[in-house]
């Protein structure tokens, strides 16, 4: 187990520092860093003197060692909009994205879980070629587009939610949430929607497959013929046995729900840091961009990492199938 | 006598090529040809836009700012032209402005997907024929593109190189390559074992004649499947970053930027200006994505009866 789990760790190192290259060459050597950190009105000599404070006439691995160097101090330089450390701001909107992507991914558990189940168990009923038909839609519809409609419906017509931001907020630990006020939530309801829909629809077919494939095993037979009423059968054999699988592509899926709030926190303005790198690049704020980037890398690598060892003290044929 | 006349009889019964079975059996599904017939209409909509679509969107000389955010059905002021669909801000002609968005976005997507197709199906071929090092190098670069999400890969490639038509297809094509490569692969890699490769190998023919004609072909069935799909998600993708303000630039407006135009309208109660080009981005994914589901069926080998 060490020898597997020293080996995942070397490589998630060795992701970071590769994915560090990609965006610091991204970001610093194709667009040109003179241009966007130097004011253009600066005359030459008081140009010279800025690129040489900022490093910039070093050799460009020199630079990267820099930037590294920086970085694993936590400084990723500075916002040119807002004047602020980069990865404090990103930092001060991620609980609202966290917010988001875990009322999503509630949501989508409690909303895919019952209707994979009735989809399963009887896979040949009106209403299970309605979910299905339904699931097709949430994995092809664009995220943007389905959000609109939320709006439109929900609260232009019916004027039943609001439309954008995020409502009233408590305190809590330093940060501020939503979920709390009851104003918060009525906020909520809709982005998580949103950003539930392509979840949803992997959560029904994963419990639908699941389900179909769990009521031919020779257990369920089994506990039938015993004479359990359906309800045990399906609630207690069937249902924590297909529960392994959907809680694992589920997890697996929070690093790209977090992603993916870039669209619906852009739609439903949400301050969270989805919205944040879609302002910094169209004002080209480019500390903001690598700050964001680097993190969103950590956190997947992360995420990937956790799922991996899981998977490895579950099954451990995972781990011995290298040697 | 007999045999003669036997096999008259043969060559006047149609001989059953892959492609006539292909044929019949795609169009078993009326679901799948809907799909089609609802994408040639789009697809034709789209070639001919400059000439049957009522106004030319890009004329500002047509264009008479009096005309704005008028309702569907209403007419121009001079009376000339009635706005089916309703009017953008600037008085364009909303059913002529998507005409012309499709265009932009069908090009884009499909562009882009056939891009990425050479590129990845290449690469794929490539780590499957060369094995040993050159696969595990390709397959690994494979492994961790597709464990970042697509969106994300898009962004970072925008926020590198900047907006443009041009732009917004590497985006796409760096994002999809990998999952052409990884089908081609899959399939290419049974393929190599077959005794058809070992012969032309023998023929000593070379390598690049090898992987293009002998190989690529017998891999085609799942690529044509994957293509179609992607071919939505191209679509789709490019949609969502012109929405975002990250994709095509504002002088060639597609569905996405349509879209992304008429949203600060749509909290006024004016929800054509949205509504609309989403409906007709709605439609062609949803049509291309009925005709993909159903080759998938059809060529699937392990679905065969």
């Amino acid at each position: 187990m060490s020898v597997y789990l020293l080996r995942r760790l070397i490589q998630a190192v060795g992701v970071v520092f590769a994915m560090s290259l990609i965006v610091f060459i991204g970001v610093f050597a194709i667009g040109d860093p003179v241009e966007i950190l130097i004011s253009p009105d600066a005359d030459q000599i008081e140009r010279e003197r800025a690129i040489r404070a900022l490093g910039l006439d070093l050799p460009l691995w020199q630079q990267y060692l820099v930037f590294l160097g920086k970085a694993l101090q936590g400084d990723l330089g500075r916002s040119f909009v807002f004047n602020e450390p980069a990865l404090q701001l990103i930092l001060q909107r991620m609980p609202a994205t966290l917010e988001l992507a875990f009322a999503a991914t509630i949501g989508a558990i409690i909303i895919g879980l019952p209707l994979g189940l009735y989809a399963g168990l009887r896979p040949d009923s009106a209403g299970s070629k309605v979910i299905m038909a339904g699931s097709i839609l949430g994995f092809s519809l664009p995220t943007f587009w389905v959000g609109l409609m939320l709006i439109m419906v929900f609260a232009v017509q019916l004027g039943w939610l609001p439309s954008t931001g995020r409502g009233e907020t408590v305190e809590v630990l330093g940060m501020r949430w939503s979920f709390l006020t009851w104003n918060g939530i009525t906020h909520l309801i809709m982005p998580a929607l949103n950003l539930a829909l392509f979840k949803i629809s992997l959560v029904i077919r994963l419990t639908r497959a699941g389900v179909r494939e769990t009521m031919l095993m020779d257990y369920v037979k089994f506990a039938r013929a015993k004479g359990l009423s359906p309800f045990r059968v399906t609630f207690v054999h069937v249902f924590k046995n297909i529960l392994i699988p959907v809680v694992t592509v589920t997890g697996l899926e929070f690093g790209s729900t977090i992603a993916f709030s870039v669209v619906t926190e852009s739609i439903f303005a949400w301050p969270g840091m989805g919205k944040l790198i879609i302002d910094s690049i169209n004002v080209l704020d480019r500390p903001v961009i690598v700050a964001y980037l680097m993190i969103i890398v950590l956190m997947f690598i992360t995420i990937n990492l956790i799922v991996d060892l899981t998977y490895s003290l579950l099954d451990p044929r995972v781990r011995l199938e290298g040697k | 006598m007999s045999i003669a006349l036997e096999t008259a009889a043969a060559t006047r019964e149609r001989v059953e090529t892959p492609f006539r079975r292909f044929v019949s059996e795609f169009c078993e599904s009326k679901l799948a040809l809907f799909g089609l017939a609802v994408f040639t209409f789009i697809a034709l909509l789209a070639i001919l836009a400059p000439w049957i679509a009522p106004q030319n969107p890009y004329d500002l000389a047509v264009l008479d700012i009096m005309d704005g955010r008028l309702e569907p059905g209403s007419k121009s002021g001079d009376g000339t032209i009635t706005f089916w669909l309703g009017t953008d801000d600037q008085g364009r002609d909303m059913l002529s402005g998507i005409m012309y968005g499709l265009r932009i976005s069908l090009m884009v997507g499909a562009g882009s997907a056939l891009l990425a197709c050479i590129v990845g199906a290449s690469l794929g071929l490539l780590a499957a024929y060369a094995g040993g090092k050159t696969d595990s190098a390709i397959m690994r670069v494979v492994d961790l593109q597709l464990s970042f999400p697509a969106i994300l890969v898009a962004l970072m490639i925008l926020a590198f190189l900047g907006k443009s038509i041009a732009n917004v297809v590497i985006a796409i094509v760096v994002v999809e390559w990998a999952y052409y490569a990884r089908t081609v692969r899959g399939t290419a890699l049974v393929e190599r074992r077959r005794e058809y490769i070992e012969a032309a190998q023998c023929l000593a023919l070379p390598t690049r004649r090898i992987l293009f004609r002998h190989l690529l072909p017998n891999c085609l069935p799942p690529l044509i499947v994957i293509g179609t799909m992607q071919v939505a998600r191209a679509i789709a993708l490019e949609a969502t970053l012109s929405f975002l303000g990250l994709g095509v630039p504002i002088t060639e407006p597609s569905l996405g930027l349509l879209i992304a135009n008429g949203y600060e309208y749509m909290l006024s109660g004016k929800y054509w200006i949205s509504f609309y080009p989403g409906i007709a981005l709605l439609v062609t994914i949803v049509a291309i994505n009925l005709v993909g589901d159903h080759l998938r069926d059809v060529l699937n080998p392990r679905l065969k009866k």
